[in-house]
């Protein structure tokens, strides 16, 4: 019994190609949504209307991934996850007075500061993801070809 | 569940019995309603009614009366209407069914869920439609800078706030005139600017001597003085204070003589001065404006408005070939015209300013006398700067008369603040005039539209870090200007690539081409442009006014627009619960109103609303027909509905009567109202549901904390924590209601203005974001009644009068542009960024002020100056698309010293304070207290490690920024920042919006307020305004060691006056100014001056209107005895004083030693 769940695990969490995909899809789109607002293409309110459906979503999928991770007993990969859980977790408790799920807020993404440090978050997170995928992928065939 | 009422003097028809008063008695509304022969009840009213009276328990009676038959009809359209336009209230009633088919098959058309508004005034009408799906259906129109036009170009004019591509932009709209038409509706233009204008004429030594010549207060002051203006002398520098001291006087007067003055035409060359009549309907009135572009045609660019009397007289005199001549020729030319009252005023403020200098210099102690705020001269590091062509001219010819310098400029002369104890000056402090060539200073925007906190430029970033002081700009873009030069053309020249508009400071690199001053893109001048219509001139492109005037108006085209010009449309959303009609509040409102509502800004079309909320929202149906107003009851708040959509905005000409009846009617309707809630938030609601197809500017007046529907809010201070020295919560906002709805309103050109009058804490924190983001404007009135509180009433009462008066400018958007290198990095103010430099406007008044921060993103190498241009979009309220254009230029330097030389304390100080905000918004507001501390630690410690010869030891501050800790020490002391005083939450917070919210020259009153001693106003150093004597005392410290028992002292806070009258005060004084026998009998609240036949009184009370004149807004006056309990409200500004929880000056001026030494 035990067996059959780890080994579902481990095929989730190293076999994680396709879910992983529509996580760090999230990344480049607030890079390139962030840069519209900076190069003026798009309207603060649209964009953060564009944006916020799509942040809950990233994370819960993330920490999805680290529950997997967890239970499949992959504890390096856990440990380099859980830094960005908990930031995760940060990031949303601080975030600004909303009635809707989200983050950004329309008023204040103008500020250069602020704009600043999300353009800068996504191209962290872009980084991680990308590394994290190949390694996971990594992962996956090792497991393959080893079995 | 809507019930229709009707509203006095109708006799029976009220069928809800309820709310409305009865005509003739005007008997209590509810419970009370006058018992009358029940009649047949019309349809299906009693069942409605049942249903009604059940929903809100409010209404137990069946209403008994009778309506009249032809009524009927109107009622049910109206209830049809209501009920159908949201299919949700019909299902409410379905008793009411059967017995109204009849009537419903007329309201087929309602039966919809949006209901198309459809008398929209005619003009709008195309736009609404797109209206209805703005924010889903057309990504754009939100960017779209004056949203939806119904017009096909609207979506390729949408991407940018101004059309960016050349083909609109060559889009000819006034295909007529071939040549512009240039009018300038307003006074003579002399010398573009008064201030700069007086720092011209200064610096001669020649000239000083001749000033010092006139004796006291004569009136023969020579006229020459202003002809001596076009001297520009190649560099400029005073090196005494007396030419400070002059000129301050000499701006005063003007000041304050041209607030006087009103609308009236002053003669003299000075422009910037505040205007207390915003409305300047002189000028915009399109008939006036014709004729004066017709004079203006003929007659030259340097016609006053004053030759429109004499216009054919001037017209031949005024051509002229070189600006000098071409001045004095104005000048003649201006007191030629002697019809005009003023023109026999007009030498007194030249005359009257020059002899305050003497008795000012003296009283100065010798020290401070030569800490005048100076400009440094044409200091070591400065290079030469671009010649102009056309401005150039001037100067070469009377080059060489340039005085000799100081080695050391004035503002970076040390200060020693720890044993300097006067370092206040005694006349208000100025702003630093930037270090160009006279000829840019002269053409260089007022300090009172566009201001600096760095009038050098460092030319990196990492200089600017060094220098440890703020980069930015305050603007006051819309501020009442007397005189401005309107460009009507049907080509606005701007630059290709990065769409600046021309400006005093681009160069001319021949006849047919110029160099953009921000991108350096060179351009060609437009064929239009060749052509100067004033001097009835070809090939003089540099001789336009929109190169001879910094600060322009045009008149844009309708490239600019993205849907007709909107109506002005005024809506006025009134809390009548239970609170607010105790309060009484309601009667001065209407009585302000009906005083008002002719002067009104706005042209046929205007359109005026009004809304009524407390647990249920009460509409009016004003439409132009009916005998009297009819009063629609909304009760579904969780799912408001506008019960007539076409009927409750109506045209303020066709309906005045009955908006005169409802005015007269509002104040007794609901005298007995016992309803406590407050469903602001719904009211709101239907307010923008009301306003979005047009936009326009909505009025809320709240007296509590909003309690029902969406939007409600709990109390959430602690009143034990008021005065907590730890944190401070609950700053920002509880719910993002009103941000969106603030949001929304921004994106349909709405503005909320909010009137908040309250006696309990009502979280102004979230309320006032209804306006921070819709670009609105806060007012508070904290305990507010209108027979306990007289102080409070008299203000609101005057607020009204302004804010009903003033200039009022409809989607407007906002562009700020820089030289290239420099960027914008966060905006302060009521406004809505909508990209990078765009800001959003919704409405744009004349007393807003706006911070800009600003870094530097590239070095500045390749150039000497760098520009600042400020370009306003804004529909008048006569229905005109007009630009309003601020073009600041200033030098860039390259030393750490010179970036000092150029501190523009005040602004650094304001700017600061935006920050701050911020700051304690988003963190706390102890740390924006310690980062308030640390900007001068950091900047101090940074200018004595500089200045390596000075001791280590003592606190060294240049002399620019010598009032640098006390104005930091202020702002500490503030409502907003300060700790450990008992401060009520919505006070912190109301004065945290002033500080967003206000232009610099209020806001440093605020700050810092001025105090003068009053019992002993003498004759010395009076100047004259208008005939009138005003004395001049000196300002004081604020410090209560400056306070006498035998003195009375007055405090200038900007928007109240306090006067504090000592226990031992002289009795003369309290018998020939407050007309009180001795200092028992004057009563506690006194809120005026009366007017006495006795010299001192005269002086005090001329003194008073003197500085009430000075400024748009309005002032209350409140005397105040030394053992009255309100004297902590005067003594909490005396800054310099020790209080329990913080520094005196010189304490704080230790600690920062402290720090700088750690």
């Amino acid at each position: 019994m035990c067996k059959i769940i780890d080994q579902i695990c481990l095929v989730t969490s190293c076999g994680c190609k396709p879910t992983l995909q529509n996580c760090p899809e999230n990344s480049p789109a607030q890079i390139i949504a962030f840069d519209e607002l900076k190069t003026d293409y798009k309207n603060p309110i649209d964009q953060c209307n564009t944006l916020n459906p799509l942040v809950l979503p990233e994370y819960l999928i993330h920490a999805f991934f680290c529950v997997m991770f967890l239970c499949a007993a992959e504890w390096l990969t856990l440990g380099l996850n859980m830094p960005l859980l908990a930031y995760h977790i940060w990031r949303y408790m601080s975030r600004p007075v909303m009635s809707g799920p989200g983050l950004y807020d329309p008023t204040t993404i103008m500020n250069a500061d602020i704009l600043a440090y999300c353009q800068k978050e996504g191209w962290c997170k872009l980084a991680f993801y990308l590394l994290s995928f190949f390694y996971y992928l990594y992962g996956m065939i090792y497991v393959l070809v080893s079995s | 569940m809507s019930a229709p009422a009707g509203i006095p003097p109708r006799p029976a028809a009220a069928p809800g019995g309820a709310r409305a008063p009865e005509a003739a008695a005007r008997a209590p509304p509810c419970q009370n309603g006058p018992m009358q022969n029940p009649m047949q009840f019309p349809f299906g009213y009693g069942l409605h009614l049942e249903n009604y009276s059940a929903s809100s328990g409010r209404y137990p009676q069946v209403p008994q009366e009778a309506v009249p038959s032809q009524l009927n009809n109107q009622y049910v359209a109206d209830y049809h209407s209501a009920c159908y336009s949201i299919p949700v209230q019909s299902v409410i009633t379905p008793s009411v069914g059967p017995s109204m088919l009849n009537t419903q098959q007329p309201q087929q058309l309602y039966s919809g869920a949006a209901h198309p508004v459809e008398s929209a005034g005619g003009l709008t009408q195309g736009a609404i439609s797109s209206a209805s799906h703005l924010h889903t259906g057309v990504p754009q129109s939100y960017s779209a800078l004056s949203s939806h036009c119904s017009s096909s170009t609207s979506s390729s004019v949408a991407s940018q706030g101004f059309p960016l591509s050349s083909g609109h932009y060559a889009m000819p709209t006034v295909s007529s005139a071939v040549y512009p038409n240039l009018s300038y509706p307003s006074m003579s233009i002399g010398s573009p600017y008064g201030q700069v204008f007086t720092s011209q004429s200064l610096p001669a030594v020649g000239q000083f001597e001749e000033t010092n010549a006139f004796p006291g207060p004569s009136s023969t002051v020579p006229r020459t003085l202003p002809h001596q203006v076009p001297l520009g002398y190649n560099s400029t520098s005073w090196s005494t204070s007396d030419f400070q001291s002059a000129q301050d006087n000499f701006n005063r007067n003007h000041t304050g003589s041209l607030a006087k003055a009103s609308n009236q035409i002053n003669t003299v060359g000075i422009v910037d001065s505040s205007h207390p009549v915003s409305q300047n309907v002189q000028f915009t009135k399109p008939g006036v404006e014709t004729s004066v572009v017709s004079s203006a045609v003929t007659s030259s660019i340097r016609t006053p408005v004053s030759d429109h009397l004499t216009e054919a007289a001037s017209v031949p005199s005024n051509k002229q070939p070189s600006e000098p001549l071409l001045q004095e020729e104005t000048n003649t030319a201006t007191s030629s015209p002697a019809p005009t009252p003023q023109t026999s005023r007009t030498p007194k403020p030249f005359g009257y300013g020059y002899p305050t200098l003497q008795p000012g210099y003296q009283n100065a102690a010798p020290p401070t006398s030569a800490m005048q705020p100076n400009n440094p001269g044409p200091h070591s590091g400065f290079q030469q700067y671009p010649q102009y062509p056309g401005v150039n001219q001037l100067s070469s010819t009377l080059g060489g008369l340039s005085l000799q310098h100081s080695q050391q400029p004035e503002s970076l002369r040390p200060v020693n603040l720890t044993q300097d104890r006067n370092i206040l000056p005694v006349s208000p402090v100025l702003a630093p005039v930037p270090n160009l060539n006279s000829d840019l200073k002269k053409l260089n925007c007022s300090p009172d539209s566009f201001r600096c906190t760095l009038t050098n430029i460092p030319q990196t970033q990492a200089l600017l870090n060094k220098a440890k002081l703020p980069l930015g700009l305050l603007l006051h873009p819309f501020r009442d200007l007397t005189q401005l030069p309107v460009i009507t053309s049907s080509t606005i020249v701007r630059c290709r690539s990065c769409r600046t508009y021309i400006n005093p400071f681009v160069a001319f690199i021949d006849q047919r081409r110029w160099k953009c001053n921000l991108c350096y893109r060179v351009n060609d001048v437009p064929e239009e442009f060749m052509y100067n219509p004033l001097t009835r001139s070809y090939g003089e492109p540099h001789k336009r006014p929109e190169v001879q005037n910094s600060t322009v108006e045009f008149i844009a085209s309708s490239d600019y627009m993205l849907r007709p010009p909107q109506p002005a449309v005024y809506l006025f959303v009134l809390d009548v619960s239970h609170n607010a009609v105790e309060a009484g509040y309601l009667t001065i409102v209407c009585q302000s109103l009906l005083e008002n509502l002719d002067k009104l800004p706005g042209d046929s079309r205007t359109r005026i609303g009004f809304i009524t909320f407390d647990s249920t929202v009460q509409f009016y149906n004003l439409q132009e027909g009916l005998s009297q107003p009819q009063m629609l009851i909304v009760s579904d708040i969780d799912d408001v509905f506008l019960p007539t959509p076409d009927s409750l905005l109506v045209n303020l000409h066709e309906s005045k009567e009955l908006i005169k009846d409802l005015l007269n009617a509002l104040p007794n309707m609901f005298t007995n109202t016992r309803e406590t809630h407050s469903a602001l938030g719904p009211a709101l609601q239907a307010a923008f549901k009301l306003m979005s197809p047009t936009g326009g500017r909505i009025s809320v007046f709240q007296s509590q904390l909003p309690s029902l529907g969406s939007g409600f809010l709990h109390s959430r201070e602690d009143p034990n924590q008021r005065s907590s020295t730890k944190v401070v919560q609950h700053l920002g906002p509880a719910t993002d209601f009103y941000k969106k709805l603030a949001l929304d309103c921004s994106g349909q050109q709405t503005a909320v203005d909010l009137f908040l009058l309250s006696s309990q804490y009502s979280d102004l924190a979230s309320l006032a974001c209804m306006s921070k983001y819709s670009a609105g404007c806060i007012y508070y009135y904290p305990s507010f009644h209108h027979s306990h509180n007289p102080a409070q009433a008299e203000k609101l009462q005057k607020d009204l009068k302004r804010y009903l008066t003033r200039k009022i400018g409809f989607e407007a958007v906002m562009r700020i542009r820089c030289t290239k290198g420099l960027s914008i990095h966060t905006f302060h103010g009521n406004l809505f960024v909508r990209s990078t430099d765009l800001l959003s406007l919704a409405n744009v008044n004349p007393d807003a002020g706006f911070a800009v921060q600003m870094s530097i993103e590239e070095s500045l190498t390749g150039t000497s100056l760098v520009c600042f241009q400020t370009a306003l979009l804004y529909t008048s309220s006569k229905g005109e698309r007009r630009i309003r254009v601020h073009t600041l230029c200033l030098p860039v330097v390259t030393s750490l010293a010179d970036v000092y030389a150029g501190a523009d304390v005040q602004a650094v100080v304001c700017l600061l304070a935006n920050m701050a905000v911020d700051r304690s918004v988003s963190s706390s507001l102890s740390d924006a207290r310690d980062a308030l501390v640390n900007a001068v630690v950091d900047s101090l410690s940074a200018y004595i490690s500089t200045a390596s010869n000075l001791q280590q030891s003592t606190l060294i501050a240049p002399n620019s920024l010598r009032l640098f800790p006390l104005y930091v020490l202020a702002l500490l002391k503030q409502k907003a920042f300060r700790t450990g005083t008992s401060t009520r939450l919505d006070d912190r917070i109301y004065a945290m919006c002033q500080i967003k919210s206000q232009p610099l020259v209020q806001l440093m009153k605020m700050i810092h307020p001025n105090l003068y001693r009053i019992d002993r106003l003498t004759s010395e150093g009076t100047i004259h305004v208008n005939d009138r004597v005003v004395p001049q005392p000196p300002l004081q410290k604020l410090s209560a060691e400056k306070l006498t028992r035998e003195g009375a002292f007055l405090m200038d806070c900007g928007s109240i006056f306090y006067i504090w009258i000592g226990k031992s005060c002289d009795n003369s004084f309290i018998k020939d100014v407050l007309g009180y026998t001795n200092y028992a009998s004057v009563p506690q609240k006194l809120t005026q001056l009366p007017e006495l036949d006795t010299l001192s009184s005269e002086r005090a009370r001329s003194f008073i209107s003197w500085l009430r004149d000075s400024r748009p807004l309005s002032t209350v006056l409140q005397v105040i005895k030394d053992e009255s309990p309100a004297k902590t409200d005067f003594f909490q500004h005396l800054v310099e004083d020790r209080t329990e929880a913080a520094f005196s000056y010189y304490e704080f001026l230790l600690h920062i030693q402290q720090q700088i030494c750690k």
